[in-house]
């Protein structure tokens, strides 16, 4: 009876065991082919010429991204730049004064923000960047893919927050120290180590957007002349190179998108060894 | 010269429910007062009314009349009152993202105080007189949060005292704490009577009945007894302060 039992307990922890095995291999199966893919594809054509060059025209073979890789990284500074302090300053918010329906209206509207396709973000910054200045500019397609941003950055922050517990805020309190001190100084550096990895989420998400540049930053065949002109980036120079009837050009597509990928993946290890110092309290 | 705080009618709420029940009491001046009573009684409430933190929970209201050394707490920036009122809470909670060094040094250092001596000095001699000093000074870059709940909790008192309160308020200090770092904290509420006013909620009556001075005995909510630790463990007016502190109930 009880060995009966205890065999039967043996076979159901193996079978979830194992299911739980499968599902995990399911999950990463995909991913590990698609690096596998765009390491087979892409190396072939990644050489220095590919980070230094321009693009050739089209029936010269050779050449490369150089441009499109100073434009990612120009328009990813730029969303940055309107994303980061909206997100982050707005998830404060959420997380220490948002218990009324100001936050409730706030978290909304994030919530729908983010189910917002990216192409009609595109449409929005066109109208209000791009007509009135009457041409495509990098700040254009910063602005969209800065909006795009906001909503992961102010949830993730939001949420971080509200992790930091209440009776580290009191601890704070008690010393006599003001209520925005506390927060500043004591929740939100409690917090970082969190809000970094929501910030890298965001930003590995607009590092791939394609559709809201197609219409703002538009893309260039040279290299960048100013914030207010179109600029190019590495996804827009993927869709271009990879709908192209060319060899060469698909070869470089795959390595335009294989540099994508490796740019997201060191930003992510550069930033988890620069906060890993720091002592987190969200564990 | 320091007078203490007393207290006056204190009725405190959270939302509907009324927690204290018009307490008046009087804590003096560099003597150890203890609050005793069963869970629920309301004892937390009445030391977090006295550094106002009570009313940062949502719902949460107070009337009455603290008086800190003859000045309505009332009347005063909250900010003002928790700088001469300290508090160390149940569970030890050092500040997560700071060393031990910068955990004593936040309350000085966030009042905008820059000398690194001052600093310095503050620091070492909280952390001497909570004992932790030799405990910890070959490595006070570590996280606060590294070391064990009981040096915690000392951490947590050196952070405390670092801003030279006049008086120190303990939510049950010790009830996370193993017999021995209780037994060092207890020491400790005898070495820093000289310099401060003591307030102490404790569960355990042999704790009260160690360390201080004058106990209140609180009861749903209403002060049943407040006199000499003394005459409050063996010889009790009321009944029901002496069936809880025979054990018959609580």
């Amino acid at each position: 009876m009880t060995v009966n039992r205890y065999r039967r307990r043996k076979a159901t922890n193996l079978l979830i065991s194992a299911l739980a095995f499968l599902c995990v291999a399911v999950t990463i199966i995909p991913l590990v082919l698609i690096l596998g893919h765009l390491l087979a594809q892409g190396a072939k054509a990644v050489n220095l010429d590919f980070f230094t060059q321009l693009p050739k025209p089209v029936g010269e073979v050779g050449g490369g991204m150089g441009n499109a890789i100073v434009g990612t990284l120009t328009l990813i500074g730029l969303a940055c730049l309107v994303g980061l302090p909206i997100g982050i300053i707005g998830g404060i918010y959420l997380a220490e004064f948002g218990q009324n329906k100001t936050g409730w209206l706030v978290r909304f509207m994030a919530d729908v923000l983010n189910g917002t396709p990216s192409i009609v973000i595109g449409i929005f910054a066109y109208t209000i960047v791009v007509l009135p200045m009457k041409r495509f500019s990098a700040l254009a397609g910063g602005v969209a893919l800065g909006i795009i941003m906001i909503p992961t950055v102010i949830r993730a922050t939001e949420e971080l927050i509200k992790l930091v517990p209440v009776s580290v805020r009191e601890a704070g309190l008690a010393l006599g120290i003001p209520q925005w001190k506390v927060i500043l100084r004591i929740v939100v550096p409690s917090a970082k180590a969190g809000i970094v990895t929501g910030v890298l989420l965001a930003l590995a998400r607009i590092a791939g957007e394609t559709a809201p540049l197609l219409f703002t930053a538009f893309g260039n065949r040279f290299w960048q002349q100013g914030l207010d002109q179109p600029i190019a980036s590495l996804p827009l120079q993927i869709f271009t190179y990879a709908i192209s009837p060319f060899e060469d050009w698909h070869r470089q597509a795959w390595a335009g998108a294989l540099v994508l990928i490796a740019m997201i993946l060191i930003t992510s290890i550069l930033t988890r060894v620069a906060t890993k110092g720091q002592h987190h309290s969200v564990k | 010269m320091f007078e203490g705080i007393s207290v006056e009618k204190l009725v405190a709420w959270f939302g509907q429910k009324q927690v204290l029940n018009g307490i008046s009491m009087k804590m003096g001046a560099n003597l150890v007062t203890a609050i005793i009573g069963p869970s629920g009684c309301g004892k937390s409430t009445l030391i977090r009314c006295l550094n106002r933190l009570h009313e940062t929970v949502p719902g949460a209201r107070q009337s009455g009349r603290i008086l800190l050394d003859g000045r309505d707490i009332y009347q005063m920036d909250p900010v003002e009152v928790r700088r001469t009122i300290g508090m160390v809470f149940q569970k030890p909670n050092p500040f997560p993202a700071m060393s031990i060094y910068d955990n004593v040094a936040a309350g000085l250092r966030l009042d905008g105080v820059r000398e690194r001596r001052r600093v310095g000095e503050s620091v070492e001699r909280s952390l001497k007189m909570a004992a932790l000093w030799d405990e910890v000074v070959d490595r006070l870059d570590k996280p606060g949060i590294s070391l064990s709940g009981g040096q915690q909790q000392r951490l947590c008192i050196a952070r405390a005292i670092a801003i030279e309160p006049q008086v120190l308020l303990m939510d049950e200090p010790c009830s996370a704490l193993d017999p021995i770092s209780t037994g060092k904290i207890e020491e400790l509420i005898q070495g820093l009577k000289k310099d401060l006013t003591i307030v102490i909620v404790t569960h355990n009556m042999q704790q009260a009945a160690r360390v201080s001075d004058h106990t209140g005995f609180l009861l749903m909510g209403e002060l049943i007894e407040f006199d000499e630790t003394r005459k409050i463990f063996t010889n009790p007016r009321d009944k029901r302060t002496e069936d809880y502190i025979t054990g018959r109930f609580g």
